[in-house]
């Protein structure tokens, strides 16, 4: 390929895919946002002024929400503007009104304005958050126009808290300002704001005053204004950046080393996580946030478990991969992690956990931190320490199981009594072993005594773990030097040494104690990871066998119910892409089939946990396989909390991927098996119209030839034999164009049309129809005119050719001898129109299409020949194409024929003659 | 059944032999009267069987078959002969199978003759073949000319009206794959083979876009070639 194209040049099937993928681009509408530092900037007077001037402009504007504050000057500026209706909700009863999204996305103008970004909609609503409304705008082709404050930035929003004092609950995720279209920029120096403020011009709640007029403090006001401008000025710099990337055809991908957030019990974690995103913005790097649960971490209170996952959930909202490991050791665990994902830069928050000392003796390598080990692990990496506010009135984050807490508070009930139990069995073990002992201390050595009550103390913490592990080495140290110590059934003790014996059996107990309740914990993990294997092979073996859409889905929820404990259902498309549940599974679910329709329309999870109808209580996944969405899987887990957990969900996506590649694939068989019974049955046809074919021409092959042989025979053929043998021969020509007209009518119509279609050129498929025609058009001449630019068009080229061959036919058969006829064809976006024209009488009758109607003809019982099927052939070849033929009276007398046919677009290599190497030197 | 010489009369040593496979009696006639007329000595053989054994023993200079033989298809026939031999095969079909045209092509057969043909049509094809064939015996000629244009073989160059024309080296390519099978026709997958690489069959694009350049370097008129032919849904035919 190489001599064929020169570097330089790019390559066809790119300049293809780069076609697709600007196509793509431009269906989705653009984002403008109108960024402020504070309220009272002037926004909203701004958009709506810049709206008016767009619908002078014939735009067609749409007001979806618009906060005027009472304020008549904004007020005046709707007037003439299109507003669409606010929806009326009832929330305890009260009348809100919220922007109405059906209603914006039927009446679909080109360009809507939404005021309030960050506004967070009622429970019920589709989205929980404004932001996420427009986005499905956005996706519907319409363009948006929005307002936004710098508070509300979800990165900056503990910066700005930090200043002001106030943090706002209502905040948007960076991606959204980050990949905005246009960012406009309202910006007024602080005095006069402040001024502003004074003459009233501010709008506040009335119960909001207060804490507003502590907010507008002229140091707060100057300090937000550089944040904005900051801001803006970093989203300028990345839209140099993505203008460079556009230029080139090959992109610069994020070659550097990314960041990694640790996430752990700490308070200041959600900082880290803040942080870290800053960083990895600015740094242009993508950003992983890490939990690493070790056994001391299981045993967290749920309340601060959830407090975890929460932080994770706002990593994921601020774009980072989020991953929960489980290793006894965080430091190594995060080292490992850092290598796998490139990562080179480690940000972790500063713990004010301060262990029992003597927890630190026994376990040497804990005394140091976190961020120490991580050093001596991997000294390259570069730590970065986040320190704690000394505010502690950081918003809690939104609880994220709300729904959830009668299970929750359950569970933890059964933990609680199952921990108690726990400590009880300690306590009867360890009387069993002083009771077991008490035989034997007649018997045996005392050293052998103590050495039956470490064995105790191993099988507890094999057992029970690490804690009643401890527990149980106080209490057989003490059983042993109560019970079996001299003097016995005392504390006391006769001998010094046996103290040391006791702290060597203390330490020694303790010790093994808690490695063996370490091993237990790592086997514990195994053993899980060995059922998720187990469960995720056994599906994938009974969906490997599965051979029809009902065996997919029986043993899909078969191994997902058992899996996840609880309500799963397949909703699969048919064929008009409306999604419903199968049959076998009707009935018994309470599945909100159009919240699944949503998600297969959108390509994006819905449901619980999700950023779309989050109040639902199932989770909708997608059943994603290479070609396509094969449908929806909706699961509600047994424990809510389980969805937020980023493995789990992992696991979900896992299983999803699983069952839609089983559905593709049985897809796939029904789609080759209705392909075989297609080809056997059109083999059939074919074979049929090809032996009718061959019966009728051979014979009038043979009249033609012989009548040829006649004629050459000059010596014994008079001028009048010759003249019957030509008549006879033309008249064998003659029927052969008859019967071929009806083969075509009989192959056209005896169902689906077979299209042999590859890429080709008019001027060919024309050269080709002239030349074929040369015995009927004898010596008389065809104008072609073609551009020299006319792209390549996908047809079958011989049934294309039968149009023009009767187009042309037709012309010369109805036209004067001497009188031109015209072949010209133009190419617009998606449409190739050829068009034949004539100068003869024109069309016999007013409208054009009845004369493609089958046994049509021009003249009643006219001489000329034919019997009317040539242009009802035309017509079905060119519906085939997708296409549509027309004949209409030409200006200035004649008719002309014309068809239209789908131009796709190819990559051209056109241009070759300008650049290559010439052969001539 | 044994071939027969369809003439009584005497046939000159030396003269051109012909292998006809037809089962179409008329067909048969007519096309061995055509024959016969040129002073070919024709063999006709009924069923792919007999035309087979034909063309093993009569060592013709010219095979005709038809494609739809009654015990068996044509494109085996040529198929089996293009194994031992490089006579020059013609194959009968009617107009709709151009798969059949292509596979019969592929398989090795020169031209195809689409019923109804007429004589004079047969024999102009009969004679392009036959000189064709006789020419590959001769040492190869490096200069090489049709219509208005003259290729030099050895120095690359190409004069057209006494003016140098300018071609990529793939047009160059494509050009000289065409003369070298002068008069035959070259399927767009052997076309795409030999110049651009067995990666390439399904790119046919290509071959249209540069067969169009061609066209209007070399050509009176692009739109109604005189040369670089198109046989339309099988490939290309070079005609001089």
């Amino acid at each position: 390929m190489a001599d064929t194209y020169p570097p330089q040049r790019p390559d066809p099937d790119a300049l293809l895919a780069q076609i697709n993928e600007d196509a793509i681009s431009a269906t989705r509408g653009k984002l403008r946002i109108y960024f402020g530092a504070s309220a009272g900037v002037g926004k909203t007077y701004a958009m709506l002024t810049a709206a008016r001037k767009a619908k002078l402009e014939e735009v067609d504007v749409v007001i979806g929400v618009v906060e005027t504050h009472g304020r008549s000057e904004t007020a005046a500026l709707l007037d003439g503007l299109e507003l669409l209706p606010l929806r009326q909700v009832q929330y305890r009863d009260r009348t809100l009104h919220e922007f109405d999204l059906d209603a914006a996305l039927s009446r679909k103008p080109q360009l809507l304005l939404v005021d309030e970004l960050a506004h967070s909609n009622i429970d019920g609503s589709r989205h929980p958050k404004r932001w996420q409304d427009i986005e499905e705008v956005l996706s519907a082709g319409i363009d948006v126009w929005t307002a936004l404050n710098v508070q509300h930035l979800e990165s900056l929003n503990d910066i700005v808290g930090g200043i002001t004092q106030v943090r706002v609950m209502e905040t948007v995720p960076d991606h959204v300002f980050d990949h905005a279209d246009a960012v406009v920029l309202i910006d007024i120096p602080a005095d006069e704001l402040l001024k502003r403020l004074k003459a009233g011009k501010v709008y506040f709640a009335e119960q909001a005053e207060r804490a507003a007029r502590s907010f507008f403090r002229k140091g707060n006001l100057m300090a937000l204004r550089e944040i904005a401008l900051r801001r803006t000025a970093d989203r300028v710099e990345d839209d140099v950046q993505t203008y460079r990337d556009a230029e080139s055809i090959n992109k610069v991908w994020k070659t550097e080393a990314g960041i990694l957030a640790c996430i752990g019990p700490t308070p200041n974690s959600e900082q880290v996580v803040r942080s870290a995103a800053r960083l990895a913005n600015q740094l242009n790097v993508s950003w992983h946030a890490v939990y690493v649960e070790t056994p001391a971490l299981q045993r967290l209170p749920a309340a601060e478990r959830e407090a975890i996952l929460s932080v994770l959930k706002l990593a994921e909202d601020l774009q980072a991969n989020s991953a929960v490991l489980a290793n006894a050791s965080p430091a190594e665990a995060l080292v490992a992690y850092t290598s796998e994902h490139n990562l080179s830069r480690f940000v972790l928050g500063t713990s004010t956990r301060s262990r029992g000392w003597w927890i630190s003796l026994m376990f040497w390598r804990n005394r140091k931190s976190l961020s120490e080990q991580v050093g001596e692990l991997a000294p390259d990496l570069d730590r970065i320490h986040v320190g704690r506010s000394k505010d502690h009135s950081t918003r809690p984050l939104a609880k994220l199981f709300s729904g959830s807490e009668g299970s929750n508070t359950e569970a933890q009930q059964v933990t609680w009594s199952s921990r108690w139990m726990r400590y009880v069995w300690t306590l009867v073990g360890c009387a069993v072993t002083a009771a077991l002992c008490f035989p034997i201390s007649s018997v045996v050595e005392l050293s052998n005594v103590a050495m039956v009550f470490l064995l105790g103390v191993v099988l507890i913490a094999m057992r029970f773990g690490r804690a009643p592990a401890a527990l149980a080495a106080v209490l057989n140290v003490l059983a042993f030097d109560f019970f079996f110590v001299a003097p016995r059934f005392s504390f006391a003790i006769s001998d010094v040494q046996y103290l040391l014996t006791f702290a060597i059996m203390l330490v020694v107990g303790l010790i093994t104690g808690n490695l063996t309740a370490g091993l237990r914990f790592q086997a514990r993990i195994a053993a899980n990871r060995e059922k998720r294997v187990h469960t995720l092979f056994n599906l994938s073996r009974d969906l490997s066998s599965a051979l029809q859409i009902e065996q997919v889905i029986s043993a899909s929820t078969e191994v997902l119910t058992r899996t996840f404990g609880h309500d799963v259902a397949l909703v699969l498309p048919d064929s008009a892409e409306r999604l419903h549940l199968p049959t076998q599974q009707v009935g018994q679910k309470a599945i909100d089939i159009d919240i699944a329709q949503w998600a297969f329309d959108h390509e994006t999870e819905a449901g619980y946990g999700t950023d779309t109808l989050p109040s639902s209580h199932y989770r909708y996944v997608l059943l994603k396989a290479p070609v396509r969405l094969r449908g929806v899987l909706a699961i509600r887990p047994a424990n809510a909390r389980w969805l937020h957990i980023p493995e789990q969900r992992r696991y979900i996506e896992t299983f999803a991927s699983l069952i839609a590649i089983a559905l593709e694939r049985v897809h796939f068989v029904q789609v080759a098996q209705s392909m075989l019974v297609n080809v056997e049955s059109e083999r059939l046809r074919n074979s049929l119209l090809a032996a009718l074919s061959h019966d009728l021409r051979t014979p009038l092959t043979a009249l033609v030839g012989l009548t040829e042989s006649l004629t050459s025979e000059k010596s014994s053929a008079d001028g009048m034999h010759q003249e019957l043998a030509d008549e006879i021969r033309t008249s064998a020509l003659r029927m052969h164009t008859m019967v071929n007209n009806l083969l075509d009518m009989a192959r056209l119509q005896s169902g689906e049309v077979h299209l042999r279609k590859d890429w080709q050129s008019i001027e060919e498929v024309v050269g080709g129809a002239i030349r074929s025609l040369q015995p009927i058009l004898k010596g008389r001449a065809i104008e072609v005119q073609l551009p020299d630019d006319l792209p390549l068009i996908e047809i079958d080229a011989v049934l294309i050719e039968r149009v023009f061959a009767n187009l042309l036919e037709n012309a010369t058969k109805y036209t004067p001898d001497n009188s031109p006829i015209e072949v010209s064809a133009a190419a617009r976006t998606d449409w190739l129109t050829v068009s034949v024209a004539d100068r003869g009488p024109g069309l016999p009758v007013r409208d054009g299409t009845t004369l493609f109607d089958k046994f049509t003809r021009g003249e009643q019982e006219s001489a000329k020949p034919g019997v009317g099927l040539g242009l009802s052939i035309c017509r079905a070849i060119v519906e085939a194409h997708g296409g549509k033929i027309r004949a209409s009276q030409r200006d200035g007398g004649g008719a002309v024929f014309s068809f239209d046919l789908p131009a796709t677009p190819i990559a051209s290599i056109a241009g070759e003659t300008q650049s290559a190497a010439l052969v001539q030197t | 059944m044994v071939g027969t010489p369809a003439s009584s009369s005497p046939v000159a040593s030396g003269s051109l032999v012909a292998v006809m496979v037809e089962d179409d009696p008329q067909i048969r006639r007519f096309v061995r009267l055509a024959l016969e007329a040129e002073g070919w000595q024709v063999y006709v053989a009924e069923t792919l069987r007999q035309g087979l054994t034909d063309c093993a023993t009569r060592k013709p200079n010219l095979v005709i078959a038809d494609l739809g033989l009654p015990d068996g298809d044509g494109v085996d026939l040529v198929r089996d002969v293009r194994g031992w031999s490089t006579v020059p095969i013609i194959v009968l079909s009617a107009r709709a199978d151009e798969q059949q045209k292509i596979a019969a092509l592929d398989a090795g057969a020169d031209d195809y003759l689409t019923k109804p043909f007429g004589v004079a049509e047969l024999l102009a094809r009969v004679r392009a073949h036959v000189r064709r064939s006789q020419q590959n015996d001769e040492p190869d000629n490096v200069r090489f000319a049709f219509g208005d244009v003259q290729v030099d073989l050895a120095a690359r160059t190409i004069e057209r009206s006494g003016g140098s024309v300018r071609l990529t080296p793939i047009e160059y390519r494509l050009l000289t794959t065409l003369i070298s099978n002068a008069g035959r026709v070259v399927t767009q997958r052997q076309l795409l083979t030999e110049v651009w690489g067995p990666g390439y069959v399904e790119r046919s694009h290509y071959l249209r876009i540069h067969m169009g350049h061609l066209r209007h370097k070399l050509e009176r008129d692009p739109t109604q070639p005189e040369h670089l032919l198109t046989e339309l849904g099988v490939g290309y035919r070079f005609k001089v």
